[in-house]
């Protein structure tokens, strides 16, 4: 029954998706393209920190192996566009199974350590194997629309029906399966470890499975920000980058997958926004590059102090009597202190 | 990318061939001057908007990011002038930090959003690389790309992309010969960017020196994480090779890294350093900077810096270019110092100048492309080498030592082709002096 209502919602969105990239212009169109493709990572990152309990701050890692992953095998292989995509969320889904494994075993600020570390360590590989990966200059990643839909298609809004299609595909799964067994028993570990595995739960597999989905997800999006930018660098991936993945997700509401699309679009449209008042107000380039990263951060405090449950958080308030899902992430970051956490729980 | 502008562009070229013809038999019959039209995407009756990405922040800014405000200086000067047959020029330059996909973001903007005529000076060799096919596929005019790379050299791939600068492999034949011929039986250490910027470079000096004079190779990134870490590590190899020539394709931070490792190891070889990387008063403040000292520090770390130059020099203060861009540069931007970036700004923006009056009283994509075949040499030491088949720049340059913080020539003006056997043989022609009212 939930399937079908979630198949149900995914087609009348496409529907409005589609109509909606006929309406806007190419520059919008590839924008739009933009956000639907992060939407993928965001969602992804948003399960395994709201309903899982752990800790990324390292996602755009996964991204970049997605992205990696996909850019080679057009490249040698020439795939079909549709099983690049599958394929190279599946490598990425590989790589989060060997760093979930590292993740079981951590908590707290030391997961977060270890993420991070990925983050950085990752793109450097680019430049050590320049042969493979095309060292700074990176991969061109060039994708066409299908000769069906005409030769005056253009190529922006072909962008648009995959990033929309996959992340829509990518939703509808993840939906299921946060509201599934799977779903029940990662918020069951999230809430409190102990008693998970009293209630005869594999906390340790739990986590592992909740970090191969997140990553597969975060390939899925890798990839399809590739097509997009049509290009693949080490210098796409930094930390930045995984920062405001984590941002996105706090900024639309942890464990929201419909909070992920406000954060994703926040993420992509944001930027260029800033940078531009800033440039026009009269700041300097050495200024105004730096608005966007800048305003993430304050930003950032500003929703955590008044607005705790993000974008979607506060519509579900505006909107709906109950918000039960609020308060509950939160605590899961806090695990690490289980002890203080009892305390707080009564006064959230 | 947008293939519904390749449908339009066909009726649009043969519009526009057929305006140039009735340009030109309006011009032969002395009749009067034909009205300004929006003859093409970015340009309208009154204005010309042409697009760049560069590198305003980041680690290839240092210097480079003078570029772009000395060209639009250039610009503006035209534009107070009477402009472009009357239009005047808006320059729209973006900062890509010199991140490829950055690039990809600031280029789609300016050609999907600001509907710029042509991208012009695109700066930088991976970060245009990431964007050519794109400018290409929507036949936007790509006019003297910002890099000496042989990429933009692909006229059948790349119709619309043409170089402007000496690129890497004639620079690279030109120092190489010079090493070889001056330091005979030296050992030689190569340091260089690990792209084609780097790669482009060292083929041409491999063209001139024997291999088995080369005894180090060490080449860097430019994204680096620590940058200073991994230049001293080369600095360590190099003279651990016992290398008594270093020849460098790097950008300035780089350089001025290198001068500073070089001296963290106590070794001095003979630097040798290609133009890109070599601007005097970019590096004198480079290395004041990095290394927290002040005064005639960096100045002294320069002093015999071999390198070559295709622009006049800037110590030749009689030279009536440099004496038009001082006065460009005196009146437009004097908070700048007046250095080697800015002087190439302003040549590269005079170029497009001269290939827009080339274009015609109302030009099109396709006219501003023809006008650049066979363009006459104008600010550089050298010819151009554009024709239907060609698409690199200027051909030739002088070898130049650094004193006291300026280029002084020290070797007449040679030019060569990118072949590996092609012969470097000096220039037998002058150079024209600049136009008294500053305009091709």
């Amino acid at each position: 029954m939930t399937m079908l209502r979630h198949v149900a919602i995914a087609v009348a969105c496409g529907a409005l998706l589609l109509l909606l990239s006929y309406r806007l212009d190419l520059y919008r169109d590839l924008q739009f393209a933009e956000v639907a493709a992060e939407v993928g990572a965001v969602a992804g990152l948003t399960v395994l920190i709201g309903i899982s309990g752990q800790i990324s701050i390292g996602h755009g890692a996964f991204m970049a192996i997605g992205s990696y992953a996909a850019a080679l095998l057009l490249l040698h292989q020439h795939w079909n566009i549709g099983y690049v995509i599958v394929a190279s969320g599946l490598v990425a889904a590989a790589a989060g199974g060997i760093m979930g494994i590292a993740a079981a075993r951590l908590r707290g600020p030391y997961l977060a350590g270890a993420t991070l570390m990925l983050a950085v360590a990752l793109p450097s590989l680019a430049d050590k194997y320049q042969s493979v990966f095309g060292g700074d200059q990176g991969l061109s990643v060039s994708i066409t629309p299908p000769a069906a839909l005409g030769a005056t298609f253009p190529l922006q809004r072909w962008f648009v029906w995959l990033s929309c299609a996959a992340t829509l595909v990518l939703l509808v799964l993840l939906a299921n399966l946060v509201r599934s067994r799977i779903g029940r028993s990662w918020r069951a570990v999230r809430d409190d470890e102990i008693a998970a595995s009293l209630a005869g739960l594999n906390v340790a597999r739990l986590q592992i499975l909740a970090f191969v989905v997140s990553a597969a997800c975060a390939g899925v999006s890798g990839t399809l920000y590739a097509m997009v930018t049509t290009i693949v660098t080490p210098d796409a991936f930094t930390l930045t980058l995984s920062i405001g993945l984590l941002t996105a997700a706090v900024l639309g509401g942890l464990g929201s997958l419909l909070g992920a699309v406000w954060g994703a679009a926040i993420l992509v449209l944001a930027p260029p926004f800033l940078q531009d008042f800033a440039t026009s107000h009269g700041f300097s380039s050495a200024v105004s590059s730096n608005v966007p990263i800048a305003a993430y951060g304050v930003v950032l405090i500003v929703v955590m102090l008044v607005f705790p449950a993000g974008i979607q958080g506060g519509l579900r308030r505006l909107l709906g009597p109950a918000a039960p899902v609020a308060a509950a992430p939160f605590s899961a970051l806090r695990r690490h202190a289980p002890a203080r956490e009892e305390k707080e729980e009564g006064t959230v | 990318m947008n293939r519904s502008h390749r449908l339009g562009f066909v009726p649009l070229a043969g519009l526009a061939a057929l305006a140039l013809v009735v340009a030109a038999c309006g011009s032969s019959s002395g009749s009067g001057k034909k009205a300004l039209t929006a003859s093409a995407t970015g340009i309208t009756a009154k204005t010309i908007t042409i697009g760049s990405h560069q590198p305003l922040t980041g680690i290839a800014a240092p210097g480079y990011d003078e570029i772009a405000p000395a060209s639009n200086a250039y610009f503006q000067y035209v534009n107070a002038h009477g402009g472009v047959y009357g239009r005047k020029i808006k320059y729209i330059y973006l900062n890509d930090q010199y991140n490829p996909s950055i690039t990809v973001t600031v280029v789609n903007q300016l050609i999907l959003k600001d509907n710029v005529f042509a991208i012009f000076n695109g700066l930088g060799t991976p970060t245009h690389l990431a964007v050519v096919k794109t400018i290409n596929a929507d036949h936007v005019p790509d006019l003297f790309v910002a890099s000496g790379c042989e990429c933009w050299n692909q006229p059948k791939t790349y119709p619309d992309t043409f170089g402007w600068q000496l690129d890497y492999v004639r620079e690279g034949k030109i120092l190489g010969n010079y090493v070889e011929q001056h330091f005979k039986g030296k050992k030689i250490g190569l340091f260089y960017q690990n792209d084609e910027f780097g790669l482009d470079g060292i083929k041409g000096l491999k063209y001139e020196i024997p291999a088995k004079q080369i005894v180090a190779a060490e080449p860097y990134n430019a994204a680096a994480s620590n940058p200073s870490q991994e230049v001293g590590t080369a600095a360590a190899k190099l003279k651990a090779a016992g290398a008594q020539v270093v020849i460098s394709f790097s950008v300035p931070a780089f350089t001025a890294l290198l001068r500073l490792s070089e001296l963290g190891v106590s070794y001095n070889p003979q630097n040798v350093v290609s133009d890109v990387g070599s601007d005097p008063i970019t590096l004198e403040g480079l290395l004041n900077s990095f290394a927290k000292k002040s005064g005639s520090f960096g100045k002294s770390l320069l002093q015999g810096i071999i390198t070559d130059g295709y622009l006049p020099s800037l110590g030749d203060t009689t030279n009536s270019w440099i004496k038009l861009f001082t006065k460009i540069h005196n009146e437009y931007i004097p908070k700048l110092p007046l250095d080697g970036n800015v002087l190439y700004g302003m040549a590269v923006a005079y170029t497009f100048v001269q290939a827009m009056f080339r274009a015609g009283r109302n030009p099109t994509r396709a006219s501003v492309l023809a006008a650049v075949n066979g363009l006459p040499q104008a600010v550089a030491v050298a010819p151009f080498a554009y024709s239907l088949t060609d698409h690199n720049g200027i051909t030739g340059a002088y070898m130049a030592e650094i004193k006291n913080g300026v280029l002084v020539p020290i070797g007449p003006v040679q030019v060569t082709d990118d072949t590996p056997t092609g012969a470097i043989t000096t220039y037998s022609g002058t150079q024209p002096s600049a136009p008294a009212s500053g305009i091709p």
